[in-house]
């Protein structure tokens, strides 16, 4: 009975969070809809070739660009996992949470400063074909530039994954002299394969919803994602049925790719036995040595040319100025604002949602998951394949019944960036968690040990660690976002990407790339304090 | 100028804060009039001084947000005056039945072509073109056949009709010039087209990086360049079939709490007051009068030999046809 009690208690807080969720996602739907019930003969003429095209097109890149991204972060994130300790690791691991707070035209333009027509590799790609190098549009510079944003995102993830293998599995690895291939089968494989399917769908995710890249980069109206169609419904055609009707489409193709995803995936029975060894002790051979460097330089490379360009390009900003303007300085404070409330929101969020899920999972022994408990994992994280354009625009016919739109612009920004983040989050905390309870629960039914003082007592000190990720990477991803800012963004609500996107709309490009390089500064600096907070507890694999 | 921004979306801007007991007259725009550097706070002044009241701005992303913004509050709507929809909006924007007649003397105004409308005022046009970079293109196509049959080498930049407002200039740009036959044109052009970004901005940026040596924008670019950044490398390429016209217009609502101010707006509108603000802010032509001749940059802009422009109604019935025709010739 004892044991219900102290489950029910995270399984209502994971409840709620869905709740609010729910209420975010289906507040937008009833807005559009009452708009859409006037005219609804945009849903059913949505449904025609051009449909068609665009699916495809969107589930091809997307499958594509995850593939691309996924394979070779498990390399990246094993080489990571199988060297602790080696000078500039953590700047790594820092550098690559970078690529999520840019926004993606500043991202595009740094891709192409290398690979585009007039790139820094254009001379050398020119002669390798022979004639003039054209670029990389079309749907290798899709595929480049979302390699660039969720390699590093996928590397991380699945780290944090393996970082949960108690020390002592290293340790008898080590000691009864694994290869490679051996610890990879035994002891890497199994955490990374259930780790997998979660981080694979939320990189389909981001992939499916790619804006500004896919036009960019895409080169022509060929590239046109369902995201693409979702936007000129309701921004140049007015459309909100047909704009409905899209997302619809959108949804379940994705909740259908994310079920295959799911099927190929394992769920994994964490060990329940408290670790002896203190640390990890993991003796790579020289051949392995050389292969992991090997692989992490080259991601390096990858990750870190785009981003050299576009602090090259800001450095040619008249940056002093710029650092001393008044627009830029309070656009820092809001942005800085918005993203830490938004940051902190989606952790609670999560983190109910991680204890909910874990609960449920207890709850069912060894039967199928449940409705609910897919809700509190999946079902959350395909909130991101809501376009913000069609929250905003619900959520702006809803409101403006109740007074000033615009008074509420704030708060819609902060639940919505939460919102977006979530999936992120959810995936960063997870692992730790599950890993935790599965250690502790036992001992906290014996010794009575429940709800806050259980919370505070026993899962933050492993949560602390990647509570502090996962407040990071949510945190980048708000400071990046325009989509949502953009459309409560005004003069009041006026944040770093909106004012680089407005300075780059009047011809202000050298503030523009100026703007961008802070913005990458700043969200270095803050993975630098999310570390460190996250550092300050007993070692992760000590609890 | 008006810029489709990219994720610049729906509808919003600010309704202000009702401070003062002065009466106070509600202007919805787009952004980047508003912004520190547009002709807003320019603007702002001016009138404030000389009718002592209160002007307040609402800004929305852009033209089409503006108009989508009113559709959403209809009768509801706060604006007393919409300033910053253009001329292929204007026939949707009557249908709604929210505007009505200006009332004042047009005898400030002056538009190519001319311009008449019971209820729209201009304020500002400016014309399409392919803007150059005078040192990686030596020799500028000299019409848009020319740059329709020029060789693959030539790269050109340009933004989509679905999300853009000069992505949506260019397509009515080759309707004007191609009829029948802009979809071959299309077909053509295609492989000089390196990218379609979803907004100027995106385009441009690309441009000045060096990506491509041409990009759509606007005859009045160069003038930026050479006023703002004292350079004169950037060139429009004056294209012999004329370049395609936009037009921008205000128009007060039926809404509005008192109709003689909202004239009034109107009228200052098409004076100096207001149009002197226009050429270095909003880098767009005056349609009114300005107090002093225009700085010598612009008169070194190309002059269109001919002036191409639909109605709003013939844009408003066929730009979902011309859209799609565009789309299934781009996608092969």
């Amino acid at each position: 009975m004892r044991e219900v009690y102290s489950r029910r208690g995270r399984i209502y807080a994971g409840m709620l969070a869905l709740l609010a969720l729910g209420v975010l996602v289906l507040g937008a739907f009833v807005g559009l809809g009452q708009e859409a019930l006037q005219s609804w003969h945009g849903a059913v003429s949505a449904f025609d070739g051009y449909l068609l095209r665009v699916a495809r097109f969107t589930l091809l890149q997307a499958g594509l660009s995850t593939l691309l991204s996924v394979l070779p972060a498990i390399l990246v994130a094993r080489a990571l996992a199988r060297h602790p300790r080696f000078f500039g690791r953590g700047f790594i691991l820092q550098l690559f949470a970078v690529p999520l707070a840019l926004p993606g035209i500043v991202a595009a333009l740094g891709i192409l400063a290398l690979y585009g027509r007039a790139g820094f590799l254009a001379p050398f790609l020119s002669s390798l074909s022979g004639e003039r190098w054209q670029g990389i549009y079309g749907l290798s510079g899709i595929l480049v530039a979302h390699v660039f944003f969720n390699l590093p995102l996928a590397a991380r993830l699945l780290l944090a994954a393996l970082e949960t293998v108690p020390a002592d599995q290293w340790k008898l690895s080590a000691q009864l002299g694994m290869g490679a291939g051996a610890t990879f089968r035994l002891v890497e494989w199994p955490v990374l394969r259930a780790a997998l399917p979660g981080v694979a769908t939320l990189v389909f995710m981001v992939c499916a919803v790619s804006f500004t890249v896919v036009l960019t980069l895409g080169g022509g109206p060929r590239a046109t994602t369902l995201e693409v169609a979702i936007y000129q419904a309701l921004r140049f055609d007015f459309d909100p049925a047909r704009a409905i009707a899209l997302t619809l489409v959108q949804v379940a193709l994705t909740a259908l790719i994310v079920f295959v995803l799911f099927q190929l995936g394992a769920t994994m029975t964490a060990d329940a036995s408290l670790p002896a060894a203190p640390r990890r002790s993991v003796f790579p051979r020289p051949a392995e040595t050389s292969f992991n460097f090997g692989v992490l330089l080259l991601a390096l490379v990858f990750v870190a040319g785009p981003m050299a360009a576009t602090v090259i390009a800001g450095l040619g900003a008249d940056l002093p100025r710029l650092a001393g303007e008044r627009a830029v300085l309070d656009a820092t404070a809001t942005s800085l604002i918005l993203a830490g409330l938004a940051a902190f929101l989606c952790l609670l969020l999560s983190i109910a949602l991680v204890m909910a899920r874990r609960s449920l999972e207890m709850s069912r022994g060894g039967r199928r998951a449940r409705l609910l408990e897919r809700l509190t994992d999946t079902g959350a994280s395909m909130v991101l394949i809501v376009p913000p354009i069609v929250i905003g625009a619900g959520w702006f016919i809803l409101l403006r019944h109740f007074g000033d739109v615009f008074a509420f612009a704030p708060l819609m920004v902060v639940a919505v960036n939460a919102a977006m983040a979530l999936p992120f989050t959810m995936r960063a905390i997870r692992p730790a968690y599950d890993a935790a309870s599965a250690r502790h629960e036992k001992l906290c039914l014996a010794l009575g040990i429940r709800g806050w003082s259980r919370f505070r007592l026993v899962d933050w000190p492993a949560l602390r660690r990647p509570a502090a990720t996962g407040l990071a990477f949510a945190m980048a991803l708000s400071l990046g976002d325009l989509g949502v800012i953009a459309l409560f963004g005004s003069d009041r609500v006026k944040t770093l990407p909106y004012l680089l996107f407005e300075r780059m709309g009047s011809y202000r490009t050298a503030d523009a790339a100026g703007l961008a390089l802070f913005l990458g500064i700043l969200c270095l600096g803050l993975m630098f304090i999310a570390t460190y907070w996250g550092k300050r507890t007993p070692d992760g694999s000590a609890t | 100028m008006r810029r489709t921004a990219l994720f610049a979306a729906l509808a919003l801007g600010i309704a202000g804060v009702p401070a003062s007991a002065q009466e106070k007259l509600t202007v919805y725009t787009y952004e980047s009039f508003t912004s520190e550097w547009g002709p807003g706070p320019v603007v702002e002044k001016a009138f404030e001084a000389e009718c002592g009241c209160d002007l307040e701005f609402v800004s929305v992303a852009d033209g089409v947000a503006l108009l989508n913004r009113l559709r959403l509050e209809g009768e509801g709507t706060e604006a007393d005056i919409v300033l910053g929809l253009d001329t292929n909006l204007t026939y949707e924007a009557k249908e709604t039945g929210l505007f009505a007649p200006h009332g004042i003397d047009p005898g400030n105004i002056n538009v190519p072509g001319g311009f008449e409308d019971d209820i729209f005022v201009p304020y500002d046009y400016g014309y399409f073109a392919f803007v150059y970079d005078t040192e990686a293109l030596k020799n500028p196509p000299e019409s848009l056949h020319d740059l329709v049959e020029a060789g693959d080498d030539l790269k050109i930049a340009i933004q989509d009709p679905r999300t853009s407002t000069p992505g949506l200039g260019l397509l009515l740009w080759m309707k004007a010039v191609y009829g029948d036959q802009a979809a071959e044109a299309w077909g053509k052009l295609k492989d000089n087209v390196l990218t379609v970004t979803p907004g100027w901005s995106e385009s441009y940026g690309l441009f000045t990086n060096g990506e491509v040596p041409m990009v759509l924008s606007y005859t009045t670019s160069p003038a930026y360049h050479e006023i703002a950044d004292g350079t004169e490398r950037y060139k429009a390429a004056s294209f012999s079939e004329g370049h395609y016209l936009q037009v921008e217009v205000a128009a007060r609502t039926v809404k509005a709490k008192d109709k003689a101010l909202a004239e009034r707006f109107l009228s200052f509108m098409t004076g100096p007051g207001f149009q002197d603000a226009i050429p270095e802010t909003n880098w767009m032509f005056p349609a009114g009068k300005t107090s002093a001749p225009l700085d010598p940059a612009f008169d070194k802009l190309v002059q269109p030999a001919r002036t191409l422009m639909f109605s709003s109604q013939e844009v408003a019935e066929n730009r979902k046809a011309w859209v799609d025709e565009w789309l299934s010739v781009m996608s092969r």
